[in-house]
């Protein structure tokens, strides 16, 4: 795609006046780069046929830097509601994008991520139906927020719910946790370190729809442990049941400068952002064969068995450590600040 | 991991744990002074590992635990003033006497969590029209680091950038627990990384005047075993040595440059820690000549007292006289979300570490 030139080097208080220079901004860029049937109508809104249930996930990305190593934030609002619907057990397939953009954002910066929000939408085999645009003045926004909505049909199969979880449940993880976060924290102001270490944004519901083609509702959960970290994921699991959660480190998936960099930040992974992995609950029986299919899945070669529901400590979530000791693992309470030394 | 893994081993860690038990013929109370030792003990798991008769107590080798409540009203208020304030990551969240630092910035202040003061003087010199406050908190290992941005605002002329110093030192610390009648510790693991910057010199005397073991020791789950055994090992044999565990780091006369640029800037003084009370030198304070660069001078500000939260058993926490699942308003009052005082805040504070990672775990 090529890049496109509306005449405007910057994103000014005029582009979302509702008047001429809005409709330049929507037809050279939004129109042109997501024109479908739905969108094409330029409607108010789009109107989908539906047929059987329907799963919806909203989410607001606020993501700063707005580019960084393995990604922008134009692809984590698609992959990020591409992912909450298929954790719903859904095949996401409509997507709405709602911008609120600071003026004087760089046009470039906008049509990248709007270029971008095209490619990661088609990989995943959404499409974008209805949207918004807005403009805030400078210092009232920090550079872009990006609001989507997403739209998918349950599997048929699927039946994903917390009751259905049992002692002796397996929990596996589709791959290397921390890596969004790391990516994110190694180009803060203030932070910035060299590293190689790349956001895993990227599409999951092709995988969750295989998964439930084969295992149907022998899958539990899914659930995407994004803010907050697997330690928050699973705390919140285990909280809505009346089991415990127990969970091995020497299995937990963790590239080495990952670890590296927690380590130096005086972070702990279990509580760093993920974007492109998640967890499922899934029974005894079928966890080898789960496992199986997700190692051979291009998504997910790194997965791994990290522990079970168990009726001892309910509620809780308890570690074995590496050393063979066992820790209490608790949700993260506000931001994860740096420890001093 | 290398340098790492090799000290996350299971095999070598059973090892000592092993020989842990077989040594231990009596109940020993171990303190580990460094809050960061106090976090590997319990983020392992290793606390449940020992036998019931090694009691590791866990010491005031938190900076952000004994960094007296006042120097965070000082900040705060440095913070609403429109001071552009710099600190470490866990001192934002510990609460002041009406709020943290965090709530402040949440208000308008413009507060940076930053890893290096060195970044704090780059702030200073891109922001020529306004004050830029690093709150230097820590032991002797953050103490060089913030000796070197004083040097480097000076040497750069950026004259717009001071620091908050709340600096404390640990062997008077160690002094003044072995002093209070109620200690019942009868050895320390001393703090490595401090070690590393300051070298043995120090804890020479300390072993002679109160007769009692120190090991130095790191903070790894290896290190950390190994460092327990090498103290029960003289308990037993009723030895008092100064022995050097972590000596693939701390060397017999530490980091010499760091030492040196430390003594240029700061000189000792008497410092109040939080829960403890003023314990006579025990700390740094910024030279004469340096005064130019001491928010407290520069702003005015050391006239703010507050006093602790009565409830609070912070200093008998510190001291180990108690622990913190002893104390009534844990996990009940005094929280993570809601800390009446700063051994709840930092996940290096002993009470949070219980909190968070033992809680029903804890032998009582």
């Amino acid at each position: 795609m090529g890049r496109k030139d509306i005449g405007y080097e910057t994103i000014n208080l005029g582009h979302g006046s509702g008047g001429l220079m809005t409709r330049d901004l929507l037809d050279q860029i939004i129109f042109e780069t997501f024109s479908n049937p739905y969108l094409d109508q330029k409607h108010d809104g789009s109107i989908i046929k539906v047929d059987g249930e329907l799963a919806i996930s909203t989410d607001s990305f606020v993501v700063s830097p707005i580019f960084f190593k393995g990604g922008n934030i134009g692809e984590l609002a698609v992959n990020g509601t591409v992912n909450d619907v298929a954790m719903c057990g859904a095949d996401p397939k409509f997507l709405s994008l709602a911008f609120v953009v600071e003026e004087g954002l760089p046009m470039d910066d906008f049509v990248k991520i709007v270029e971008s929000i095209k490619k990661t939408a088609d990989t995943a085999g959404v499409q974008i139906i209805t949207g918004d645009t807005k403009v805030v003045e400078r210092g009232k926004g920090d550079k872009i927020f990006i609001n989507t909505t997403g739209f998918g049909k349950v599997h048929p199969k699927a039946h994903i719910s917390v009751g259905k979880i049992k002692a002796g449940d397996k929990i596996i993880i589709s791959g290397p946790v921390a890596q969004h976060g790391m990516a994110i924290m190694s180009q803060r102001d203030g932070l910035e370190f060299e590293s190689t270490i790349l956001s895993d944004t990227t599409n999951l519901n092709f995988l969750v729809n295989d998964l439930l083609d084969a295992f149907g509702d022998q899958i539990h959960l899914f659930r995407d442990p994004t803010r907050g970290g697997l330690a928050s994921v699973l705390s919140e699991i285990a909280n809505d049941t009346t089991m415990g959660v127990s969970i091995k480190e020497t299995e937990i998936p963790l590239d080495d400068q990952v670890a590296a960099a927690c380590e130096i930040l005086g972070l702990d992974p279990l509580f760093v952002a993920n974007e492109g992995i998640f967890v499922t609950i899934v029974a005894a029986a079928i966890a080898e064969d789960v496992l199986a299919l997700m190692k051979n899945h291009e998504k997910s070669p790194r997965a791994a068995c990290i522990g079970e529901f168990t009726n001892e400590h309910p509620k809780k979530v308890v570690m074995h450590s590496i050393i063979g000791g066992k820790r209490m693992v608790t949700p993260l309470l506000g931001e994860q600040l740096p420890r001093i030394c | 991991m290398k340098y790492l893994s090799e000290y996350r081993n299971l095999e070598a860690t059973k090892k000592y744990l092993d020989l842990i038990e077989k040594t231990a013929t009596q109940t020993w109370n171990i303190m580990e002074i460094c809050g960061g030792q106090t976090h590997g003990l319990v983020k392992n798991g290793i606390i449940n590992l020992l036998p019931e008769n090694v009691r590791m107590i866990h010491g005031p080798g938190c900076p952000v635990c004994v960094t007296p409540l006042n120097l965070i009203d000082k900040a705060i208020e440095l913070l609403e003033n429109r001071v552009i304030v710099c600190s470490f990551g866990d001192m934002v969240r510990v609460p002041g006497s009406k709020k943290s630092l965090l709530e402040a910035k949440a208000n308008g202040g413009d507060l940076r969590i930053l890893y290096s003061p060195l970044e704090a003087v780059n702030i200073a010199k891109q922001n020529p029209d306004k004050e830029v406050v690093f709150f230097a908190v820590g032991f002797e290992t953050t103490a060089p680091a913030n000796a070197l941005s004083i040097l480097h605002a000076q040497k750069e002329q950026v004259t717009n950038y001071s620091i908050l110093v709340s600096h404390v030192l640990v062997p008077p610390a160690m002094e003044g627990i072995l002093d209070d009648e109620l200690s019942t510790i009868d050895a320390f693991l001393g703090a490595g990384h401090v070690c590393a910057i300051m070298g043995m010199e120090e804890y020479y005397p300390l072993v002679e005047k109160y007769k009692i073991p120190i090991v130095i020791t790191g903070f790894e789950p290896l290190d950390l075993v190994q460092g327990i055994y090498m103290a029960l090992l003289q308990l037993e044999k009723g030895e008092f040595k100064l022995e050097n565990q972590y000596s693939r780091v701390v060397k017999e006369e530490g980091n010499v440059e760091a030492k040196s640029m430390m003594a240029s800037v700061f000189e000792i003084a008497d410092r109040e820690w939080r829960g403890i009370g003023t314990i006579p030198n025990s700390g740094y304070r910024l030279k004469k000549e340096f005064l130019a660069y001491d928010a407290e001078t520069k702003f005015q500000i050391s006239s703010i007292t507050t006093p602790e939260n009565s409830a609070c058993i912070a200093g008998q926490i510190l001291k180990g006289i108690k622990k913190p699942h002893q104390c009534e308003q844990f996990g009940k009052a005094c929280t993570p979300a809601n800390p009446m005082g700063a051994p709840m805040v930092s996940s290096e504070g002993a009470c949070a570490a219980y909190y968070h990672f033992s809680n029903n775990l804890i032998p009582s």
